[in-house]
């Protein structure tokens, strides 16, 4: 991993002006947005927030039970948010949570009520759109007793947005009973340096399911978000899709801490380097029991790159049921062979099987995003690699 | 339809076709015998054009043309299907789909077909993942019925089907064969089909259901014993393949290993 060298960007000054509607976006920045998950054209009803270089810029909710705010805006209404405000992510861990606590720029703050089910996903999106900047924010999730939440997280640069870096800090709380369905994705570009620092917390009963996609090209990605089983029952799945073109430098993973009998995790990722270099991590520990978690790190090597998975299994509890799968290989002959017999030449059946190997089931994308996501598959195969 | 002309096939070092001459007309379906090992499976698989089997000597010509090193997609989109013994499951590619593009850009009634080998709750699971023996048998089937190939080749289509799915696989083997598609007026079933078939059979159940006019045995690499399927069977049945090996040995005058013979048989 390279080191990035935080003073190189600027952290001041790139302030921007409320955005009321989203029309104004170039058709450019459209399609950036959407492959970030971000549909501007079809707002959410749910609510929909954006930051944009070091500003909140837009920032609304339709439903009663839900709030969607500027996290600047929360601390002040708030008191601080003492309850939520880096409580699970500590502010001297490195120098990115350093940078982003000693000069924040924004970030949100999305809660919802106890017993509010959200079912329409609120639409949420960090935007970088000027060169040589760093963007430092920090969001808050939390679902209260029996809410349930979908929120899609876009994090996006715009074509002119050179070297820049992204700094965030989220922390996810979901109290009793609650649901959390968070979608994040990527769409940096192959100049970007990229440090998420990450952590959530559940209580009894409580679900936190996570999906994760990056299919663009980014310069530099580090991060390992850990979720705390803390009451009984609660779980937690991590699905991640990662493609690493050369010139990408991916290190991640998800971490899973089972502190409560009767929990369970589960983290999926399939990885597929078509010249860059991930480094895939994976982490479930097990304090009580019964515990149920399984970890699965698939890999593809397509045309060069390199792919370095870690899975990790700890516990010292009697009767824990623990266990990883891990591969990192090739597309098997015997595959491509079946397919061709159908009819499919060699590319086709090359791009078919590797469609497969990425289609991890993503619970409630809409279906906007859905196609987005498969448009940038299928695109993937028009590059040299398949 | 297809004619086999002198096929020596290696797998690796191994000489494993040691001369197949076979023709198969259009419509006619032909079954092939013999014991474990003499080579049944590798014929097919070259005849598909699998990468592991080495074509050293010989020609297969199929409508006219010489496929011998043509790759396995041009076969395919030519007419050729196979149903495979142990398909890998590719993960993350729907059964549906993958009948889908069977069809090689011709609309396919999926959901239709899917009923036919009582396949519907199947067409949303991941292709060949986690399916039964019979289940595997019904999946192939429903490509193959997708594909619409010109020749067919099935490797021992009842291997591990109860007796149930066994009816259903006989039958649609036979559609496939005779050309019944869904909507078909008697007229036009009437008339025969130009499809032909090549079918391994063990233990011949698939003659109830299937029109074979001919068959052969598959003896160490060789083909002999040509007959028609039934008698072939019964003799099989009776006397093992013993009259194999005495015929064999009679049309190349080679003194045929008896020890291998009985380890065969
Ligand atoms: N991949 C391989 N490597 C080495 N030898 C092989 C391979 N595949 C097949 N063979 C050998 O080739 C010979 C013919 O095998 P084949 O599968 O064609 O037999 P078969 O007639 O289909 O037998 P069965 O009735 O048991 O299915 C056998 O001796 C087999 O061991
Ligand atoms: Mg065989």
């Amino acid at each position: 991993m390279k080191k990035i060298d935080l003073s190189q960007y600027r952290a001041d000054g790139a302030t921007e002006t409320a955005i009321e509607d989203f029309s104004g976006f170039s058709a450019e920045d459209k399609e950036r947005l959407l492959f970030a998950g971000i549909d501007v054209d079809n707002p959410s009803d749910s609510g929909a927030f954006m930051h944009l270089n070091h500003s909140g810029v837009h920032c609304k909710t339709h439903r009663e039970g839900l709030e969607v705010m500027d996290i600047k805006a929360a601390l002040e209404q708030f008191d601080g948010l003492p309850d939520y405000y880096w409580q699970l992510v500590d502010k001297d861990k490195d120098e990115f949570t350093k940078a982003a606590h000693d000069n924040l720029h924004g970030g949100y703050f999305i809660r919802a009520k106890a017993g509010t089910k959200v079912t329409e996903p609120v639409q949420s999106c960090l935007f970088i759109d000027k060169a040589g900047i760093s963007q430092n924010v920090h969001n808050i999730v939390v679902v209260e007793e029996g809410a349930e939440l979908h929120i899609i997280s876009g994090c996006a640069t715009a074509h002119g947005a050179k070297e820049s870096a992204h700094l965030g800090i989220s922390e996810f709380y979901v109290h009793k009973g609650g649901k959390l369905t968070f979608t994040m994705i990527h769409n940096w570009s192959d100049d970007t340096a990229v440090r998420p620092r990450s952590a959530g917390v559940l209580e009894e009963d409580a679900v936190f399911l996570s999906n994760y996609v990056l299919l663009k090209p980014v310069k530099d990605l580090q991060m390992y978000p850990k979720i705390t089983l803390k009451g009984e029952n609660a779980v937690a799945r991590f699905n991640s899709v990662i493609v690493a073109p050369e010139g990408s430098y991916i290190d991640c993973g998800n971490r899973i801490e089972m502190q409560a009998p009767n929990t369970r995790a589960e983290i999926i990722a399939r990885t597929l380097t078509t010249g860059g270099t991930i480094i895939n991590r994976g982490y479930i520990g097990a304090d009580a029991v019964p515990a149920r978690g399984h970890l699965e790190c698939k890999g593809l090597i397509l045309g060069g790159g390199r792919i370095h998975a870690i899975p990790e299994l700890d516990s010292d509890q009697d009767g824990v049921e623990l266990s990883h799968e891990a591969a990192v290989g090739k597309i098997a002959q015997e595959e491509i062979e079946y397919l061709m017999a159908r009819g499919l030449d060699e590319d086709e059946a090359t791009s078919t099987i590797v469609r497969g190997f990425l289609n991890v089931d993503m619970e409630g994308l809409p279906k906007e995003l859905q196609d987005a996501i498969e448009q940038q598959i299928d695109e993937l195969d028009a590059g040299d690699a398949m | 339809m297809l004619e086999i002309k002198n096929l020596h096939v290696n797998i690796g070092d191994k000489e494993v076709l040691k001369g197949i001459d076979l023709v198969i007309e259009d419509g006619e379906t032909f079954i092939l015998f013999g014991p474990n090992g003499s080579g049944k499976t590798t014929l097919l698989m070259t005849l598909m054009g699998f990468g592991n089997y080495t074509v050293t000597e010989g020609q297969i010509i199929y409508k006219g043309q010489d496929i011998t090193y043509a790759p396995m997609y041009e076969r395919a989109r030519l007419g050729i299907g196979m149903s495979f013994q142990r398909p890998p499951t590719i993960h993350g590619l729907k059964t549906s789909h993958l009948v889908r593009m069977c069809g090689q850009g011709r609309d396919v009634d999926v959901e239709g077909l899917a009923k036919k080998v009582n396949f519907s709750n199947f067409l949303d699971r991941d292709i060949n993942a986690g399916f039964s023996g019979g289940e595997i048998k019904r999946s192939e089937m429903l490509q193959l019925m997708a594909q619409r190939p010109d020749l067919v080749l099935f490797d021992e289509p009842e291997s591990g089907v109860d007796l149930e799915n066994m009816a259903l696989i006989g039958k649609t083997a036979r559609n496939l064969l005779d050309g019944l598609a869904e909507g078909c007026t008697m007229k036009k079933a009437i008339k025969r089909s130009n499809t032909s078939g090549l079918i391994i059979t063990h233990t011949g159940h698939i003659l109830e259901y299937v029109n074979a006019d001919r068959g052969q045995v598959m003896y160490n690499g060789k083909l002999c014993c040509e007959a028609n399927p039934r008698d072939i069977l019964d003799h099989i049945s009776n006397h093992g393949y013993q009259e194999c090996l005495r015929c064999l040995s009679a049309e190349t005058g080679e003194i045929l290993d008896l020890s291998s013979f009985n380890e065969a048989s």
